[in-house]
């Protein structure tokens, strides 16, 4: 599965186009990390926590990206875009979406 | 009267390590930035034609607070309007270091090119402001390399920036 967030594939052709494909992943951190998260940013700074929650998160959405396209036997997503909102605090959700194609190399 | 002394201890505890902490980040930005600066990152949607690439997304983000300091000032600030100088540094370091890990992660896939980069910020609730990076773009790698390059990014600060791992 190729993915990536430009428009075509160099020395690859479009076949076939399927449709916009999408995933998405809600995810808070359990409260001890929300609290510890809550003081650290007294001080400034990175949050860690927050850091590797929000990338776990669109490690998901992009693998549930990967299934839907799977599920129509795309082999590659083009033009990707993730967008985010917060929900309530300590609390997001990831959203990935990109057009499913079926692409081969030129000959 | 406790309240006052919680208040006023907050403000010199964010004062103080705020500063450090800023301090600190900048002059690891400024070091990896040069360290990375052979890698082109750009805007444009349209890689080179005619030439093979294989292209990896490559994502970045970092979540970053101001302190109880800079908060309050800012909070003061916008009483009466205008640049809110306290906030400037905080987004200025959360957008290069996001831009830093797509980097790092293009240079551990061997890439020296990314195109079609997009920032998106978002603001992550709690009394101090607190705001996310992401950055994502394109890293093309020529398509001759058969081997698979290290899931493996050279941040020394974070263990989190791993590429997503969807190299086909």
């Amino acid at each position: 599965m190729i993915i990536t967030s430009l428009e075509y594939l160099p020395g690859m052709t479009v076949q076939r186009h399927l449709g916009l494909v999408q995933g998405s992943s809600v995810r808070s951190k359990h409260a001890g990390r929300d609290i510890m998260a809550g003081l650290k940013s007294i001080f400034g700074g990175e949050l860690v926590g927050y850091t590797e929650l929000l990338h776990e998160s669109r490690e998901e959405a992009v693998e549930r990206l990967i299934q839907q396209a799977k599920s129509i036997e795309a082999n590659a997503i083009l033009n990707v875009r993730f967008s985010t909102s917060s929900i309530a605090s300590g609390a997001a959700e990831i959203f990935v979406y990109g057009a499913a194609v079926q692409v081969a190399n030129e000959s | 009267m406790i309240d006052a002394i919680m208040f006023a201890v907050l403000l010199l505890l964010g004062f103080g390590f705020g500063q450090l902490s800023e301090k600190r980040h900048y002059r690891s930005i400024i070091r990896r930035e040069k360290e990375l600066q052979p890698i082109v990152v750009v805007g444009s949607k349209h890689p080179p034609t005619g030439e093979k690439f294989r292209q990896v997304l490559v994502v970045g983000n970092v979540v970053v607070a101001s302190d109880y300091f800079k908060s309050f000032v800012a909070s003061l600030v916008n009483i009466f309007g205008g640049r809110v100088r306290t906030y400037e540094p905080l987004l200025d370091r959360g957008r290069r270091e996001a831009l830093l890990r797509v980097k790092e992660q293009a240079h551990a896939l061997g890439a020296l090119q990314v195109f079609n980069i997009k920032y998106e910020t978002s603001r992550i609730g709690g009394r101090v402001t607190t705001i996310e990076v992401l950055a994502y773009g394109t890293a093309l790698l020529d398509s001759t390399l058969t081997t698979e390059p290290a899931m493996h990014s050279g941040s020394d600060e974070m263990s989190a920036s791993a590429p997503l791992s969807i190299a086909n």
